[in-house]
């Protein structure tokens, strides 16, 4: 039995050890997918994501009050299965100038008789406007914690910049508002 | 292609291996773990068939008749799960098992304990998928995987334990994937024999390879998806949960990285024989090998990076939607190339009809409609209508069914000679074709109706308007169903006795498997053979 041509276990595992690591990239990648996922939404405004965090009235894009252009924005509130608050704008829609501060407010109230930690999480329709809205100060940076029985006014506070897209009269801000999963 | 002769293994006739169980458990040979990967797979092919009867018996009227609508949700699901994962990659393994080594003239695979874990593995995660059903009849959790086969975050991390179920299972079943996947390629990449260039191997084997790497791409990414939504379930993170600034979407592009590429997977080794089939009983030679072999590297290459069109409405913009609307289409291309050559290999050739052949011709004119119908649904304006109707029900099923199970049943009777040294019965192989055929078109051609009807999909229920459609569609699931006894009937007699194979087997074939005897000596190719250069 001639076996000449055959190729030697080591041709085996050095192709093996290769296609693993193969594997192991991938394995990795969908992990590293996750952080990408966020930071392309971020950057392009898919999915309609707000910045996470607040902008200091200096860092903002330095632009004069457009008057010329007034832009509609309405805001909504849901409530995510399994809390039992009230949710509602007090302002559902308004009207404002591209550049203009604004500050709105949302009505909120603790219907059951536990002391529960709720977490808002906001979500811009057309999503390409998303990442014109900037805020200031947003209730949805943190937990918000009510006790039983509690109602609060919670306020937010942003502009619209300057930048947003010609194509756009209209914008919808919707929060979304869960139990949060780890009071902290 | 001119080899030298060692028809017969001087070895094969006294192979010398343990008798029982303890062959097939320890067995390391291509030929038996072949065996076993098909054998499963028929077996896991009538499992998934089964639940899916039971589910089309509670669509044939509307109305909740046989079954609670949670129940409904777990055939569904473990439905796609065992079909995909436990009937139709275990046979497209078994095929490569059992021919890769006999085509590239190589004693057997690399990496043959290996390969012999690859299979054990199956076994404990059909199980881990289906044991929730039998937990449940005990009182112990609340059945099987109940969110389809997709499993997607939220419903999946608010799952029962079905879920951690699946999880695992599907865990299980990649690792034996990936094994499999990197013996493929090891094999065909080390143990060709010698003068057969990449370019002159044979196009089954080539299907495979791109196949192989498509595995090795994408499982990966899929175990660390169901790898996050296990540690939401139970260690508190939130990969997809919002509240904890996670994002649910985000289980949809991990899933469908995997979940597209999984289509052409399960495709290519189906694409890969097609054109040897239609050579031998067309009796010309494979028009365009090197055009098929870009073809197979392209779609691999395309299909990796489309995978959104299968949530075309959860909210993409507008640019996203127009790249994965038009890279989706682009997909057309090659697999026109792919069509047009295995016309242009039947144009003018000299035609029977053996079964095989039936198989192939149903397989391209039904291919040909989940083609077509594939390209409705990419597009992004029509797509919101159909998306998650019946419509995308009945799609899949042309691509899966007449694409995959008729594409694996035209290599089965293809080869069965082959492997078994006897010719299956050409009257029941007909009858089988025949009542396939028509009881498919039976079952999945009212669900375009339905589909563009309005009727969505993964309901137990429906509205009184799509009564008729779903009453023909149950009736020919029945017989297309029962159809498939007469398949593993003949299957059996074949293996049982039968008139005795030649060596080609079929009047005009061409490649090294054809040239060993039928069935081939245990132990093939100790001796390589040579391809000498045209």
């Amino acid at each position: 039995m001639s076996t000449a041509s055959l190729p030697s276990p080591r041709k085996h595992a050095r192709l093996v050890v290769k296609l693993l690591l193969l594997a192991a990239v991938f394995f990795g990648f969908g992990f590293a997918l996750v952080p990408l996922y966020d930071t392309i939404c971020q950057a392009i405004g898919f999915n309609g994501k707000t910045l996470k965090d607040a902008i200091a009235a200096k860092d903002l894009p330095p632009s004069a009050v457009n008057y010329s252009r007034t832009l509609g924005v309405q805001f909504t509130a849901t409530l995510m299965p399994g809390l039992p608050w009230e949710i509602r704008p007090l302002e559902p829609a308004i009207e404002l100038h591209p550049g203009e501060l604004r500050t709105t407010r949302f009505l909120v109230r603790n219907l059951s008789d536990k002391t529960i930690v709720g977490q808002a999480v906001p979500s811009v329709t057309p999503t390409v406007a998303a990442r014109h809205f900037r805020k200031l100060d947003c209730f949805c940076f943190q937990q918000q914690t009510l006790a039983p029985g509690e109602s609060r006014e919670m306020a937010l506070t942003f502009i619209v910049d300057n930048e947003i897209g010609e194509e756009i009269s209209e914008l919808t801000l919707a929060y979304a508002f869960f139990l949060a999963p780890n009071p902290s | 292609m001119n080899t030298a002769s060692h028809t017969l293994d001087p070895h094969g006739a006294h192979a010398h291996h343990p008798t029982g169980i303890l062959r097939w458990l320890t067995t390391t040979n291509h030929k038996d773990i072949g065996t076993m990967y098909l054998t499963f797979s028929l077996l896991m092919f009538f499992v998934g068939g089964a639940m899916i009867l039971a589910v089309r018996a509670e669509l044939f009227q509307p109305g909740l008749q046989l079954m609670k609508p949670e129940f409904f949700n777990q055939l569904i699901g473990v439905h796609a799960l065992v079909m995909i994962f436990a009937a139709l990659m275990p046979a497209a393994t078994g095929f490569a098992n059992w021919m890769i080594p006999l085509m590239i003239g190589a004693p057997d695979m690399a990496l043959p304990r290996l390969n012999n874990w690859g299979f054990w593995l199956l076994p404990p995660a059909a199980i881990l998928l289906t044991l929730p059903f039998v937990l449940a009849i005990f009182g112990i959790g609340d059945g099987a995987v109940a969110t389809g086969w997709t499993l997607y975050a939220p419903l999946s991390v608010q799952g029962g334990i079905g879920v951690d179920f699946a999880i695992f299972s599907i865990h299980i079943l990649g690792v034996s994937s990936i094994m499999g996947s990197i013996n493929i390629i090891a094999t065909i990449l080390n143990m060709r024999a010698p003068g057969m260039t990449l370019m002159k191997m044979p196009l089954f084997c080539w299907g495979w390879l791109v196949t192989a790497v498509l595995l090795i791409i994408t499982l990966p990414v899929l175990a660390g998806g169901v790898t996050m939504l296990l540690t939401d379930r139970h260690f508190q993170t939130h990969f997809f949960d919002a509240a904890g600034g996670g994002d649910p979407i985000l289980f949809q592009h991990l899933f469908w990285f995997f979940g597209h590429p999984e289509v052409y997977i399960l495709l290519l080794p189906v694409w890969g024989l097609m054109p040897h089939v239609l050579s031998t009983f067309t009796r010309k030679p494979i028009y365009g090998h090197t055009a098929q072999v870009w073809s197979f590297i392209a779609i691999g290459v395309l299909g990796l990076v489309v995978w959104a069109h299968h949530f075309l409405t959860a909210g993409l913009p507008v640019p996203a939607l127009l790249y994965f609307m038009y890279s989706t289409m682009s997909i057309s291309l090659p697999l026109a190339v792919l069509f047009f050559c295995w016309i242009a290999t039947m144009w003018k050739g000299a035609m029977t009809f053996e079964t095989p052949m039936l198989f192939a011709l149903g397989f391209i004119v039904l291919f040909g409609i989940a083609g077509l119908t594939g390209l409705v649904l990419a597009d992004v304006a029509a797509d919101a209508q159909y998306h998650h109707s019946y419509f995308v029900v009945a799609h899949f099923h042309y691509a899966l069914f007449a694409g995959g199970i008729m594409g694996v049943m035209t290599g089965v009777y293809y080869w069965l000679p082959k492997w078994t040294g006897h010719m299956y019965s050409e009257k029941l192989g007909k009858t089988h074709f025949w009542l396939t055929v028509v009881s498919f078109n039976l079952t999945f051609m009212p669900q375009f109706f339905l589909g563009l009807a309005g009727m969505p999909r993964r309901i137990p229920d429906y509205a009184l308007q799509f009564a008729e459609f779903n009453a023909i569609s149950t009736v020919g699931a029945f017989i297309l169903g029962l159809s498939q006894l007469i398949f593993a009937y003949n299957v059996w007699a074949c293996v049982k006795g039968g008139k005795k194979a030649t060596a080609e087997v079929w009047e005009s074939t061409s490649g090294l498997e054809w040239e060993l005897s039928s069935p081939p000596p245990y132990h093939s190719w100790e001796t390589q053979p040579v391809i000498k250069a045209n």
